[in-house]
């Protein structure tokens, strides 16, 4: 992130000779940092080694004896002229897909309302903050009180949408938002999209704030047109932030689950790799084969996130 | 009227509708769901955009089910024991990490963002695990724990901006006064931090509260789940009877001190959403 | 009896040497002023001394021990800083009395003598204020309160008067300066301003670069500067250079100069070869001037009108114009022409690394019968 990276500029100042009274403030940071580092050893890495383990295991959930060793085998196994494994599982690639296509089409559509409805928001009038606060009810929601109320909404008998859609005319049919297999995508992607827009907002709004107001001020003077204007000059000022909102966003939309599970549970239309790997791991007792979903998953949210640090370094570097 | 002004003028009502569109996008599914919950079970299934006669026997029936009860305080307990721990572990942290300069620092913070990106997932047979060992299962102990994979990283990260913007010369003083480590960041630096520490309370508080996947992994019976999870497990005889008005009133009523919290404290949310993303 | 001794003290940041080979001795009770421009390494030193910062090499001497690994509170310092630093959640009371509680100082004594500090700083009245209520002299008082309640040996200053405004500044001034004649304690302050340097100072430390340019009283640094830089950091206007040639080095040095023409000056130059670039240094006060012949002299370019004083300028066609410090009276004006008189006594001599030649004072006194009054050859 940029703020460490420059804070980790001043670690130079340690390659040279430290001293006592730096020794011992160093030994109060490390003592300070020790409850939290173990407290996260517990709960983060410490498991996230079990569930690798785990995935070369053909552990149970009713046997607590951890299973025994079977190598990559819950991954790719071949036997007689037989491939198994999750590797080779449609069901996974499926919700491999749906992830994807979850992610994708969500992120883009948050980053694109939310960077409008920030634009929108940047106006000064009356009644703005009471605005902005409104807007995060969306946020202060649980995803699955949300979730519920936008399947009752959706509800395909009594739902308001389909009854707004009818009574307007477009619609000649009610549709089984959840339920149908082409739709019920759509509708997790609604209810994400809604309550995620005013994070993005947020994130959008301050980075507006932000940006130096001289150069709107020369533009006007200059006199060019507004439209141009966001495109030469906000959207390229805007891109970090926006980057870091859109990468935010992604790491989060890959591990997705609370949505998907209370809208459509384990509808295979819907399923995504937090779901496939829970439904594994929980429902089939299958803590071998779960884990090794879970390993995936993590190695996809790992490799983005590295590239993001990655990135985000380079951009440091370039901009100093 | 000139044309300029007619422009001005249609831009204005332009404005103003997208600001309309704009709130009841954000406010309409809650006030919708308010409206169901007021409706008596009878008049549920007729669409209905206003609150007639409102009814508050769904109100009724919920909070006379201990188990729903059961479900807000274990939420509460659990919530504010993560809050607690959470903010105690990491203020410790944020001291060192925002204030001293020390080999392994950048390392410290990119391990802790790391975590902030873990997907619950990846950790859940490890914690599961973890929790079955230390005898936690199915209490609320094992959420309270398990709870700060998520809310520690970010506590972390927040205080250690908030942290870092505080004076050097402030914390040189309380150097130059004898003041050791500990006492300067519980006598000096702490009392300012204060705001910070509220707004980053808040949202980590937001966020067990809202938890669903630990908490319907971990526990087991209704004496130890959590509201989302009570909310997400009322059914009734079959899929499409479920008893929408008795869920939408459970529904408003978990939510509605959010929004209330959320309304009240509204830019110190945004300092800290924004001073962990952006900033961070 | 010294007080403070620093012993080749270096310090790096990275790959930056801040400090190089910085030797100084401070006498018990002497106000000491560390001054130089931005970057010099003027603060760094007052931290090292304090202890906020640690020293890379050399030794830094409190009372004849050795303190470079001790902690502030054990070296027995107390510091002002810049900022003032006071902690905003506490009352004045509680600010003075901080470092004492910390100190397990028993109640009664604390309270004692945080009445005490209070008096001297004339705060009694405000002591149950919050920081954010008091103006900023106040403050700045409060910050010398909180460091003085523990009464230490070694008070330090840090730039403490750069946030007042200048009317305010020269009241503090004063007033620092009583406390130290009040107090008896050693004080070290860094400035970047001359006035306060001068006006407050028992020594003055002048650094540049990282090293120490010279250490004296203000009055041997502006009348005997050791370097060129030291010549032109103090004194404003700043002092006039003109680039001069040594013709025949030795005790008496005859040396080739813009304005004087070919002159007997006397600086030892005897390790110096002919031919060497010198800078010849003269300060605008000793600078005098007179009507010149019509078609003769220099042009005035411009005149500034002070009050007290006029600044003029003059172009000599070489090196930088040259200002010069007239009485009001004597009324010059853009375009006059005039001559140049310069008092042989002070001028100074500098090498081409900037460091001042020797006076021969034994010689002065017959050199003074010829040469004391030139006039100038353009």
């Amino acid at each position: 992130m940029p703020a460490s990276l420059t804070l980790a500029a001043h670690d130079e100042h340690l390659l040279t000779r430290e001293t006592p009274i730096q020794r011992r403030r160093v030994r109060a940071a490390w003592l300070f940092l020790a409850p939290m580092l173990l407290c996260l050893a517990l709960v983060a890495a410490w498991p996230l080694l079990r569930t690798f383990w785990f995935s070369l295991t053909d552990a149970n959930l009713a046997d607590s004896g951890g299973g025994s060793f079977v190598g990559l085998s819950n991954y790719l196994f071949h036997d007689e002229s037989n491939w198994s494994g999750i590797l080779v599982d449609p069901q996974w690639w499926n919700a491999v897909r749906n992830t994807l296509h979850f992610t994708v089409v969500s992120v883009g559509l948050e980053i694109v309302l939310g960077l409008l409805v920030a634009l929108l928001l940047n106006i000064k009038f009356t009644g703005r903050s009471l605005v902005r606060a409104l807007i995060l009810i969306p946020w202060a929601i649980p995803t699955i009180v949300s979730a519920k109320i936008w399947s009752w909404m959706l509800n395909d008998q009594f739902g308001i949408i389909n009854h707004m859609m009818l009574s307007v005319g477009l619609i000649d049919a009610p549709l089984a938002w959840t339920a149908d297999a082409d739709l019920s995508m759509w509708a997790v992607i609604i209810v994400d999209v809604w309550k995620t827009v005013p994070f993005v907002t947020l994130l959008m709004l301050a980075a507006l704030q932000m940006l130096p107001s001289d150069c709107y001020e020369a533009a006007r003077v200059d006199g060019i047109h507004p439209l141009k204007v966001f495109w030469r000059v906000t959207l390229p000022l805007l891109m970090p932030a926006l980057l870091v909102a859109a990468i935010f966003r992604i790491l989060d939309s890959l591990r997705v689950f609370d949505v998907i599970y209370v809208l459509t549970s384990n509808s295979s239309s819907t399923m995504s790799m937090s779901v496939y790997a829970r439904q594994h791991l929980v429902e089939f007792q299958d803590v071998g084969y779960g884990s090794a979903a879970s390993t995936l998953l993590f190695l996809v949210v790992a490799v983005i996130a590295m590239l993001y640090l990655y990135l985000g370094r380079r951009q440091m570097e370039v901009r100093s | 009227m000139s044309l300029r002004q007619l422009k001005k003028t249609l831009l204005r009502f332009g404005f103003w509708c997208l600001i309309g569109v704009l709130l009841l996008y954000a406010v309409f599914p809650f006030y919708y769901a308010i409206v169901t919950s007021l409706k008596p079970s009878s008049a549920l299934f007729e669409v209905s955009y206003w609150i007639h006669n409102p009814d508050f026997s769904n109100y009724a029936t919920v909070l006379h089910q201990a188990s729903f009860l059961r479900a807000i305080a274990n939420s509460l307990i659990v919530s504010l024991c993560v809050v607690t721990l959470a903010l105690f572990l990491s203020v410790t942290a944020a001291y060192a990490l925002g204030r001293v300069k020390f080999r392994g620092r950048g390392t410290v913070l990119m391990m802790v963002l790391g975590v902030s990106m873990f997907p619950q997932v990846a950790v859940l047979s490890g914690l599961f695990e973890v929790i079955r060992a230390l005898g936690l299962y199915n209490t609320s102990w094992a959420l309270i724990l398990s709870y700060t994979i998520f809310t520690l990283p970010f506590t972390v990260w927040v205080l250690t901006t908030f942290m870092g913007q505080l004076p050097h010369e402030l914390e040189e003083a309380a150097i130059m006064d004898g003041a050791s480590p500990w006492v300067t960041l519980t006598r000096v630096l702490l009392p300012l931090l204060w705001p910070a520490l509220v707004t980053t309370g808040l949202l980590a508080f937001i966020a067990a509260w809202n938890e669903f996947l630990f908490a319907l992994t971990f526990t087991l019976t209704d004496a130890q789940r959590t509201v989302p999870v009570a909310i997400a497990l009322i059914s009734g005889g079959s899929p499409h009877e479920l008893p929408w008005g008795l869920l939408m009133a459970a529904s408003v009523l978990v939510t509605v001190p959010l929004v209330i919290l959320v309304l009240i404290f509204q830019r110190r949310i945004v300092s800290g959403l924004t001073a962990g993303a952006l900033k961070g | 009896m010294i007080k403070l001794k620093l012993d080749n003290v270096n310090k790096q940041l990275g790959g930056a040497r801040i400090l190089r080979d910085v030797s100084l001795e401070i006498a018990a009770g002497e106000f000491v002023v560390f001054v130089g421009p931005s970057g010099c390494g003027k603060s760094t030193l007052l931290r090292l001394i304090a202890g906020l910062d640690s020293i890379c090499g050399g030794d830094l001497l409190i009372d004849g021990r050795r303190v470079n690994d001790l902690e502030p509170r054990e070296r027995g310092v107390g510091m002002v800083f810049q900022s003032y630093a006071l902690y905003p959640h506490m009352s004045v009371y509680d600010n003075i009395s901080f470092g004492l509680k910390l100190a397990k100082t028993d109640k009664i004594s604390l309270r004692e003598r945080v009445l005490k500090t209070a008096q001297i700083l004339q705060l009694d009245k405000l002591l149950q204020r919050k920081p954010k209520e008091l103006s900023g002299g106040q403050r700045q008082r409060v910050a010398m309160g909180r460091a003085m309640a523990r009464e230490p040996d070694i008070l330090l200053f840090d730039e403490p008067l750069s946030n007042l405004d200048a009317s305010l500044r020269v009241q503090m001034r004063n007033e620092i300066a009583r406390l130290h004649d009040r107090l008896g304690s050693t004080m070290i302050y860094v400035t970047h301003d001359q006035v306060e340097a001068m006006t407050l100072a028992d020594k003055i430390v002048v650094l540049n670069g990282g090293r120490v340019e010279q250490v004296g009283s203000p009055r041997e640094l502006y009348e005997r500067p050791a370097s060129r830089f030291v010549a032109g950091f103090l004194g404003s206007p700043k002092m006039n250079f003109l680039t001069a040639r040594l013709h025949a080095p030795g005790e008496t040095s005859l040396v080739d100069t813009p304005v004087l023409g070919m002159t007997s000056l006397p600086f030892d130059s005897s390790n110096l070869a002919a031919g060497a670039l010198l800078t010849m240094g003269v300060r605008p006060e000793h600078i005098s001037l007179k009507v010149a012949e019509a078609a003769a002299g220099i042009v005035v370019t411009g005149v500034e009108y002070l009050g007290s004083e006029t600044y003029v300028h003059l172009e000599t066609g070489q090196d930088e114009p040259l200002i010069c410090r007239c009485e009001v009276s004597a009324g010059w004006q853009a375009g006059d022409r005039v001559e140049l008189q310069l008092d042989i006594d002070k001028l100074h001599l500098f090498d081409d690394d900037g460091a001042a030649l020797k006076r021969t004072p034994h010689i002065i006194e017959n050199l003074r019968s010829d040469v004391s009054l030139h006039a100038v050859r353009v």
